[in-house]
């Protein structure tokens, strides 16, 4: 399996060294080309304004799109979940606007305000998650055809499935906890066994 | 629920990775840097080329200043203040800056003991010149280091003495004995459960920034090839021509380090790259990297 680390800016490194560990090839993604064979994407943590920029630059946010719309599973998390999604509360940024959400940026305030708290996410098993929330967006809306797969306090939405796309607005490659890593290779096999 | 934690400090700088902190001294100037892609922005009065032509008391910047770029743009937002001026550091968490750069282009207010920045929860980005002086960074609390290159010059060469000064080091640490580690802590100055860890790691426990005089899309790469995580831009952009442009060009050159066509395509037509000095022209007490220890 080969699952691409989109590397325009922000945390990838983090990402593709937990794919490694996962015993999966993970090629950094800068350029269209580089998409060439992959099974999968990952968006990381980063500045989404920069990413998105980035992406704009080379034709890589198109590429990316119709990727998606041909079922390329894609998981991002916090920057990448901002990119995912249809709709920016307050911003110019241009999401890929793939998901059925409506996201807010920095939701919970500046760095200061940054936090670590357990998560209970269900599909990942009953042990809680660590959550490591930088600067983080939430999921202010959600289409009732995406999934929600984590709240926070039980009210705010803070990680959702829809179809093949996964997002996460906290860090799990700042942890050492594989589990939602592996949840998102079992999306894309899932994908592959249905000849999808 | 904990916040200001050694994993959200680190944190941040590991989200800002493959990008460019971008100095401004005003609203506008954020404005542009945040457009031109900048992974974050650092305050402050003047831009370190205007400081070193000014002379006097550097100091940090104008709270008004400060929460107008705050208002005006969203990414991240550093900014200095003076070496061991831990009062500025708290009035600057206070306003609710994102980072912290004790930072030696500003005067120092203590010239023997830095901040002792564990009892901050904003985090703090310091520069240093070797391992040694990255490593009692770390031991006082910093979660980000940059090297200290020579700030305002728009001359990298100062900038590369001291990021292979600190990969060198980095290289001879892994391959020390450990029953030598104890005398080159000690030779080092440097904390010696943070050598032990490099010795293991083989890597700074935190992100390392390149920074002081990279004034071209060329110096960015330059620095990113030879292993920097990111880069610093100061006098660079606002002291060229065509700052816009030039703010691009750096952004894409970060990222594509090692494509030598784009970061040829991207440096044509930038204008004019910022007046520079030469290092030895500059009088020895007017250096800043020698600022700190």
């Amino acid at each position: 399996m080969r699952i691409g680390v989109l590397a325009a800016q922000g945390a990838f490194a983090e990402h593709i060294a937990i794919l490694n560990k996962l015993e999966v090839e993970a090629p950094p993604v800068r350029l269209p080309s580089e998409l060439k064979g992959v099974d999968g994407l990952i968006i990381p943590g980063g500045e989404s304004t920069s990413i998105s920029q980035l992406m704009l630059a080379y034709d890589l946010a198109s590429k990316i799109r119709n990727l998606a719309k041909n079922g390329l599973p894609i998981f991002g998390t916090c920057a990448g979940m901002i990119l995912l999604a249809k709709e920016i509360l307050d911003s110019k940024v241009e999401p890929l606007g793939l998901m059925d959400i409506v996201v807010r940026r920095n939701a919970f305030g500046r760095q200061v305000d940054s936090f670590e708290t357990e998560l209970a996410i269900p599909v990942l098993g009953e042990k809680p998650f660590p959550g490591v929330f930088i600067r983080a967006p939430i999921i202010k809306q959600a289409n009732s055809n995406v999934e929600i797969l984590a709240r926070l306090n039980n009210s705010t939405i803070v990680a959702a499935r829809q179809g093949k796309l996964l997002a996460a607005a906290f860090h799990p490659e700042l942890t050492s906890d594989l589990r939602f890593h592996k949840h998102f290779l079992n999306i894309v096999t899932e994908g592959s066994k249905f000849g999808l | 629920m904990e916040s200001g934690t050694w994993k959200v400090k680190t944190g941040l700088a590991q989200m800002l990775k493959g990008g460019v902190i971008m100095d401004v001294v005003s609203a506008e100037h954020a404005k542009i840097a945040q457009e031109a892609g900048a992974c974050a922005v650092m305050a402050l009065e003047r831009v370190p080329a205007d400081i070193r032509a000014a002379g006097g008391v550097a100091r940090m910047a104008d709270p008004t200043v400060i929460e107008a770029i705050m208002k005006t743009v969203s990414i991240p937002m550093m900014a200095k203040c003076r070496i061991g001026h831990f009062v500025e550091a708290q009035a600057l968490e206070a306003l609710g800056v994102d980072y912290i750069d004790e930072s030696e282009v500003l005067t120092p207010a203590d010239e023997a003991h830095h901040i002792w920045k564990h009892d901050f929860k904003v985090p703090f980005v310091c520069g240093c010149r070797n391992l040694g002086e990255a490593l009692r960074r770390l031991g006082e609390g910093a979660s980000m280091i940059r090297t200290k290159g020579e700030a305002g010059t728009g001359n990298i060469v100062e900038a590369v003495r001291h990021m292979r000064a600190v990969m060198d080091s980095t290289r001879r640490l892994v391959n020390t004995p450990e029953e030598e580690l104890m005398a080159q802590a000690k030779e080092m100055g440097a904390p010696f459960e943070l050598v032990k860890e490099i010795h293991e790691t083989g890597k700074l426990p935190v992100v390392n920034f390149a920074a002081g005089g990279v004034a071209t899309p060329a110096d960015a790469a330059l620095m990113m090839q030879l292993g920097a995580d990111g880069v610093f831009v100061g006098s660079g952009i606002f002291k060229s021509n065509n700052p816009e442009a030039r703010a691009k060009a750096i952004v894409k050159a970060t990222t594509h380090y090692k494509e030598p066509e784009i970061i040829a395509e991207v440096s044509k037509n930038l204008g004019e790259a910022m007046p520079g000095l030469d290092i030895k022209q500059i009088p020895t007490e007017e250096l800043l990297a020698s600022r700190g220890w």
